[in-house]
C-alpha cells in the first residue's frame, strides 16, 4: 500500500510536468490546428534557460533559494517565451492558411534546428545540477515502508495547480482568452469582428512556451540532469497526453498528462522500466480507437 | 513588428527597414545572450558558466544585417510577388521538362558507376541516396496519394531489416529468399497496425503511427535474447550474385567471370540492386496510379465522403495503401541490412521517419520526380557537408523551414492526371487536397 | 419484427416506413413513410430544417436510422437499406447520391471523376489490382469501356470539351451536372439528388430539368430529389412528399400538394405577402 502511494505521488509529479507541456500542444492545436513539433524542444530550451539563469544568479551571489528560484522562474519564462514567439514568427506565420503538412514539416525543421543549436552552443554532454531543494516529508513508517514526499514534489504539484488555475482563468475570463476561443471557432470571422488574429496566435505560442519553461525548470529540479535531447521524448509523451485527454481541451491536457505520468510510473514500478513507453503509447492507441476524440475532447461530427 | 508593406506617406523605406532590423536584432540579442553567451561547462568544482559574448555579438550582427538587407531588397514594400511564386505556365513547362528529365536521370544513375572517374565514395553516396529515394517513393503512396499522414514509416523499414537479419541468423535463409519475405512481413504489420487505426482522422492517425514507430523501436531495443537489444545484429550475410559470393574464392563472382577480385564489385552490385528496387517501386506506383485502386487513393485524399457514396470501401482502400507503402519500406529495410551487415535499433529512430516524410513533402506530394529530386538534394547535400558536422544539422533544420516557406507545396506542386482524353494538363497544386486521414 | 423482407409491389422501387432519426434529444425525422415509384421523379420538399437531408443520409447509409425500415427492390430481390454500410449502398443496392455542397474530387479531372465512380467493375477487371499491376487480364479493355461510358456522360452533360480539366476549375453549374453524371456512372436504380438546382441560373436550371427527365426516361433510373426551387419541383416531379419539422405533412402529385392548405400554411409560412409571391410563382410555372 505504501509502495502504491509512493508511486502515486511520483506519478502525479511526473504527470504534472507532462501536463504543463501538453497544455502548449493543446492550445496551439486548438487555435491553428497544427502539431507544434518544436514544442518539446521549446521545453528543452526552457530547462536550459532555467539552468543558465540559475547559475548566473549563483555567480552573482544570489544564494537565498526562494528568491533565486522565483527569479529563475520569471526569467526562464520570459526568455523561453521569446523563443516560442520567434519560432511562431519565423516558421509558422508565413505558412498560415497554407497546406496542412507544410507547417508540420516546418515544425520538424525547427525542432532539428533548436536541438542542434543547443547541442552546438551548450555542448552535447549532460548538464547535472546538484540538488537545490532538499528535504521533504515522510509518512507511515509502521511496517518498514516509508512514503517520501520531497519538497521538490510538493513545489512541482503546487506550482502546476496554481498555473493551471491561472491559465484557466485567463482562457475563460480575459479578453485574450475570448479572442483565443473566437479564433479557435472561426479565424476569419474573428478577424472580421476586430480580433487581432496574428497577435492572439502569437500570444498563444508565448503562453505555451512559458508553461513549457516552467515544466523545464521542474524537470531540472526533479531529475537534476538535462541535455539537448530531453525535448523529443518529453514532447512526444506530452503530445500523447494532449491527444489522450482530447486535443484542444485544457483540462484534457492536464488529465492526459497525469494519466501518462501515472501509467509510466506504475508500469515501471510493477512491471518493467524498459516498456513504460510502450505502455503509455498502447494506452493512447486503445483510447483513441474506442474514443476517437480523446477523453475530454468534443466528438467530431461528420458532416455530410 | 513593423509592417514591411507600409504605404506612401510613411517614413522612408530605409527608416522602416532600419527600425525593423533593429527590432529583429533586439530579439536576437534576447535569444542569443543566454544561449550563446553563457555556456554551461562542467568543471572540477561543479557546473559553471563560461562567457562568450563575442558569439552573441556575431549572431546579433548577422540578424541585423540580414534583416536590413532583406528589407531593402526582397521584402521591399511594393514587391508583391513572393519568393516562391512561379507562374503556372512556367510551372507546367517545367513539369513537361521533367518528363524528359526523368529518363535522363535514370540513364545517368545507370551509367554512373561505370564512368572512369567515379570513386567508391560516389557509389556509396549513390546507394544511400537511392535508399532514401525508394523510401520516399514508398511513403509517397501513403502520404502523397492516399493522403494518410504516417509519422512512423521507419517502423516498417525496421521490420524489413530485422526480418532479413533474423531469418538469416536463425534459419540461414539467403537474401534473395528473405527480400520478398521482408516485404510481405512489413506489409503484414502494416495491415495489423492499419486495421484499428485507419478509422482515426488527421493528426490522430499521425500520433498513433508515431507511437507505433516508437513501440517497435523500444521492443527491438529491449528484446535482448531475440534481437540483440541495443547491440543489434551483426554478421548479417552479404548478398550474393544469384548464388555467387563476392569473395576471393574460386567459386566467387570475380573468379567465375574471369575478373580480378575487387571489393568494388560488391559495392557496384549493391548500387544496381537498390537502383533496381527503387525503380521497381517507381514503376509499380506509376502503374497503380492508373489502376482503379490508385484512383481510389487519390479520390480518398480529395473527399472521403464522396468516395463512400460511390461504393468505395474506404477502410480497405486505406489499408492497401498502408500495406503497399509498408511493403516497399520492408524491401528497403532488408536491403539496408544486407548492405550494412549490421543493424541496431539506433538506425530506426523517429528522425528517420521525419526525414522521409520531409523528402515526400519537400518533393511535392504525389510527384515521383519531385520526391526523387528532394531525396538527392537533402541526402546528397547533407553528406556533402560532412566536414561541417557541427553546423550541418542546424543548417539542415533551417533549410527545411525555408523550403517550406518558399514552396509550401513542395518542389513539384502540380498533379499529373492519371488518364486523359485529348490533352494531359498539369493540375495546379492549389486545387489538390491533401487528405484528412 | 423486421426479420422478413417482404417483396414490394412491382411498381415500387423504395418504400420508406416509419423512419425516425434522433440525434441526442433532437428528433430530426419523426415517423416518416413514403414510396418512390419506378420511372418517376419524386421530390422531397420542406422548409429549412425539415429533415430532408437527414432522410437522404438514412437512405444512402450515412446515418443509421433510429427506427424504421427502408426497403429497396433491387435486382436480386428486396433489400433493407438500413442494414447496409455506406459504401455497400452504392454497390449492392445501386443507390447513388449527390451532395448539397458539391463533393467532387476537385484536384482530379472531370474524366477521372467519372472513372472513380466506376471503381467496382474496374477493380474486378484489374484482378483486384494484382493482375493489373502485372499487365495481364482484361483490364485495358475494361478501362476503354469505362472511358467510353464516361465520354457518353460527358457528352450528355455538355462537358466533353472540359474532360481533361480539374473538376474544381469548372463553373458551379457544370460541377453540379458533373456530380450527377458521376453518380450515374455507378449505374444506379435510384438517384438521390440533394438540392441539384441550388445556385443555378435560369438557363442552367432548364438544362438540369432536361437532364433529369432524360435520366428518368432513358436510363431506367428513378430520381429522388430534395429541392427548394419550387419551379423545378413543380416542373419536373411526378410525385411530391412534403416534410415539416421532421414529419410528413403531405404526399401526392404536384397539383395535389400545391393546393394542400397544410402545405401552404406550414411550408410557405404565415406571412401573406410571401404566400402570394410563391403562389404566383407556382401558378406561373403551372400555366407556362
Amino acid at each position: 500500500m505504501e509502495y502504491f502511494l509512493q508511486q502515486l505521488i511520483n506519478g502525479v509529479t511526473l504527470g504534472s510536468i507532462y501536463g504543463l507541456i501538453a497544455i502548449g500542444y493543446t492550445m496551439v492545436y486548438g487555435i491553428i490546428g497544427m502539431i507544434n513539433f518544436a514544442h518539446g524542444d521549446v521545453f528543452m530550451v526552457g530547462s536550459f534557460m532555467a539552468l543558465i539563469v540559475f547559475l548566473a544568479l549563483l555567480a552573482l551571489g544570489v544564494t537565498f533559494m526562494p528568491l533565486a528560484l522565483l527569479i529563475v522562474l520569471i526569467l526562464a519564462m520570459a526568455l523561453t517565451s521569446l523563443y516560442g514567439w520567434t519560432v511562431e514568427r519565423i516558421a509558422y506565420r508565413p505558412l498560415r492558411g497554407s497546406f496542412r503538412l507544410a507547417p508540420l514539416i516546418s515544425a520538424i525543421g525547427m525542432s532539428i534546428f533548436l536541438q542542434n543549436m543547443v547541442q552546438v552552443a551548450q555542448g552535447a554532454r549532460v548538464k547535472p545540477l546538484p540538488p537545490v531543494i532538499t528535504g521533504g516529508y515522510q509518512f507511515g513508517a509502521a511496517d518498514g515502508f516509508v512514503v517520501n514526499v520531497s519538497n521538490v514534489q510538493v513545489i512541482i504539484v503546487v506550482t502546476t495547480i496554481a498555473l493551471m488555475v491561472a491559465f484557466s482563468l485567463i482562457v475563460s475570463k480575459t479578453p485574450l482568452g475570448r479572442a483565443q476561443r473566437a479564433c479557435e471557432q472561426d479565424r476569419k470571422m474573428a478577424a472580421l469582428l476586430g480580433v487581432d488574429v496574428d497577435r492572439t496566435i502569437s500570444l498563444t505560442f508565448v503562453m505555451g512556451a512559458a508553461l513549457a519553461s516552467v515544466a523545464g525548470l521542474m524537470y531540472l529540479l526533479y531529475y537534476g540532469v538535462i541535455d539537448f535531447y530531453i525535448g523529443f521524448v518529453a514532447g512526444v509523451k506530452a503530445f500523447t497526453a494532449a491527444v489522450l485527454g482530447g486535443i484542444g481541451s485544457l483540462p484534457g491536457a492536464m488529465l492526459g498528462g497525469l494519466l501518462i505520468g501515472l501509467i509510466e510510473t506504475f508500469w515501471s514500478a510493477y512491471f518493467t522500466v524498459e516498456y513504460k513507453d510502450v505502455a503509455a503509447f498502447s494506452i493512447l492507441a486503445i483510447v483513441l480507437i474506442f474514443l476517437p476524440s480523446g477523453l475530454l475532447g468534443r466528438p467530431e461530427v461528420e458532416k455530410v | 513588428m513593423a509592417d514591411p508593406h507600409a504605404g506612401a506617406g510613411a517614413p522612408s523605406v530605409f527608416a522602416v527597414a532600419f527600425k525593423d532590423a533593429a527590432f529583429a536584432a533586439l530579439v536576437a540579442l534576447g535569444l542569443a545572450a543566454p544561449m550563446l553567451g553563457l555556456v554551461t561547462v562542467q568543471t572540477q568544482s561543479g557546473i559553471e558558466l563560461e562567457q562568450h559574448w563575442g558569439k552573441v555579438a556575431i549572431a546579433v550582427a548577422i540578424v541585423f544585417a540580414g534583416r536590413l538587407l532583406l528589407n531593402l531588397t526582397l521584402w521591399r514594400p511594393g514587391r508583391k510577388k513572393s519568393l516562391g511564386y512561379v507562374p503556372p505556365k512556367v510551372e507546367a513547362r517545367l513539369a513537361r521538362f521533367a518528363k524528359y528529365l526523368a529518363p535522363l536521370a535514370i540513364l545517368g544513375a545507370v551509367v554512373m558507376p561505370m564512368l572512369p572517374f567515379t570513386e567508391r565514395y560516389a557509389i556509396d553516396l549513390g546507394i544511400l541516396v537511392l535508399t532514401y529515394v525508394m523510401l520516399g517513393w514508398g511513403l509517397n503512396i501513403v502520404v502523397g496519394l492516399a493522403g494518410l499522414l504516417d509519422l512512423g514509416y521507419v517502423a516498417f523499414y525496421a521490420v524489413g531489416a530485422y526480418s532479413y537479419a533474423l531469418l538469416a541468423q536463425y534459419f540461414g535463409l539467403s537474401f534473395w529468399v528473405c527480400l520478398p519475405l521482408a516485404g510481405i512481413l512489413a506489409a503484414f504489420w502494416g495491415v495489423i497496425l492499419g486495421f484499428p487505426v485507419l478509422r482515426l482522422r488527421g493528426d490522430y492517425l499521425a500520433i498513433v503511427t508515431l507511437a507505433f514507430g516508437e513501440i517497435i523501436r523500444i521492443v527491438l531495443l529491449n528484446w535482448y535474447w531475440f534481437t540483440g537489444g541495443p547491440n543489434g545484429i551483426s554478421g548479417i550475410p552479404r548478398p550474393s550474385f544469384f548464388g555467387l559470393d563476392f569473395d576471393r574464392g574460386d567459386d566467387g563472382f570475380a573468379a567465375t567471370f574471369g575478373l580480378t577480385y575487387s571489393p568494388l564489385h560488391r559495392i557496384v552490385f549493391l548500387y544496381y540492386l537498390i537502383l533496381a528496387l527503387a525503380l521497381l517501386t517507381n514503376v509499380v506506383t506509376i502503374r497503380l496510379r492508373r489502376l482503379p485502386i490508385g484512383r481510389a487513393w487519390e479520390a480518398l485524399r480529395e473527399d472521403e465522403i464522396a468516395c463512400r457514396s460511390l461504393g468505395i470501401n474506404t477502410v480497405n482502400t486505406k489499408l492497401t495503401a498502408f500495406a503497399l507503402g509498408a511493403m516497399f519500406a520492408g524491401f528497403a529495410g532488408s536491403f539496408f541490412a544486407t548492405r550494412q551487415g549490421f543493424i541496431s535499433p539506433e538506425s530506426f529512430v523517429f528522425m528517420e521517419s521525419a526525414l522521409i516524410l520531409a523528402i515526400v513533402v519537400l518533393g511535392g506530394m504525389g510527384s515521383q520526380f519531385g520526391v526523387a529530386v528532394a531525396a538527392v538534394v537533402m541526402i546528397g547535400g547533407f553528406e556533402l557537408f560532412r566536414e561541417f558536422s557541427d553546423y550541418r544539422m542546424i543548417t539542415f533544420g533551417l533549410v527545411m523551414v525555408l523550403i517550406m516557406i518558399w514552396r509550401p507545396r513542395g518542389l513539384v506542386s502540380t498533379r499529373s492526371p492519371s488518364v486523359f482524353l485529348k490533352e494531359k494538363k498539369a493540375i495546379s497544386g492549389s486545387l489538390v487536397q491533401e487528405g484528412h486521414g | 419484427m423486421i426479420d422478413d423482407t417482404p417483396a414490394l409491389p412491382p411498381e415500387l422501387l423504395l418504400r420508406v416506413e416509419r423512419l425516425t432519426m434522433r440525434f441526442g434529444g433532437l428528433t430530426a425525422v419523426n415517423d416518416v413513410s413514403f414510396d418512390v415509384r419506378r420511372g418517376e421523379i419524386t421530390a422531397l420538399i420542406g422548409p429549412n430544417g425539415a429533415g430532408k437531408t437527414t432522410v437522404f443520409n438514412c437512405i444512402t447509409g450515412f446515418y443509421k436510422p433510429t427506427v424504421g425500415r427502408l426497403t429497396l427492390a433491387s435486382k436480386e430481390g428486396p433489400l433493407l437499406l438500413e442494414r447496409l454500410r455506406d459504401h455497400q449502398i452504392s454497390r449492392k443496392a445501386n443507390v447513388a447520391r449527390t451532395f448539397q455542397n458539391i463533393r467532387l474530387f476537385g484536384g482530379m479531372t472531370a474524366l477521372e471523376n467519372l472513372l472513380v465512380a466506376q471503381h467496382a467493375p474496374l477493380m474486378k477487371a484489374s484482378g483486384l489490382t494484382v493482375l493489373g499491376v502485372l499487365g495481364i487480364g482484361g483490364f485495358n479493355k475494361a478501362e476503354r469501356a469505362a472511358i467510353e461510358k464516361a465520354k457518353v456522360w460527358l457528352e450528355r452533360i455538355g462537358l466533353i470539351d472540359r474532360a481533361d480539366d480539374p473538376a474544381a476549375d469548372l463553373p458551379y453549374g457544370d460541377q453540379r451536372r458533373l456530380e450527377i453524371a458521376r453518380a450515374m456512372c455507378t449505374e444506379p436504380v435510384l438517384l438521390c439528388l440533394d438540392e441539384p438546382a441550388a445556385g443555378l441560373n435560369p438557363r442552367e436550371s432548364l438544362e438540369l430539368n432536361a437532364l433529369l427527365r432524360s435520366i428518368r426516361d432513358q436510363d431506367d433510373t428513378a430520381v429522388l430529389l430534395i429541392e427548394h426551387d419550387m419551379s423545378v419541383v413543380m416542373e419536373i416531379s411526378d410525385h411530391v412528399v412534403v416534410l415539416d419539422y421532421g414529419k410528413k405533412i403531405s404526399d401526392g402529385a404536384p397539383l395535389h400538394v400545391r393546393n394542400d392548405p397544410k402545405v401552404i400554411a406550414a411550408y410557405l409560412g404565415v406571412e401573406d405577402e410571401e404566400v402570394e409571391k410563391v403562389e404566383s410563382e407556382i401558378a406561373v410555372e403551372a400555366t407556362s
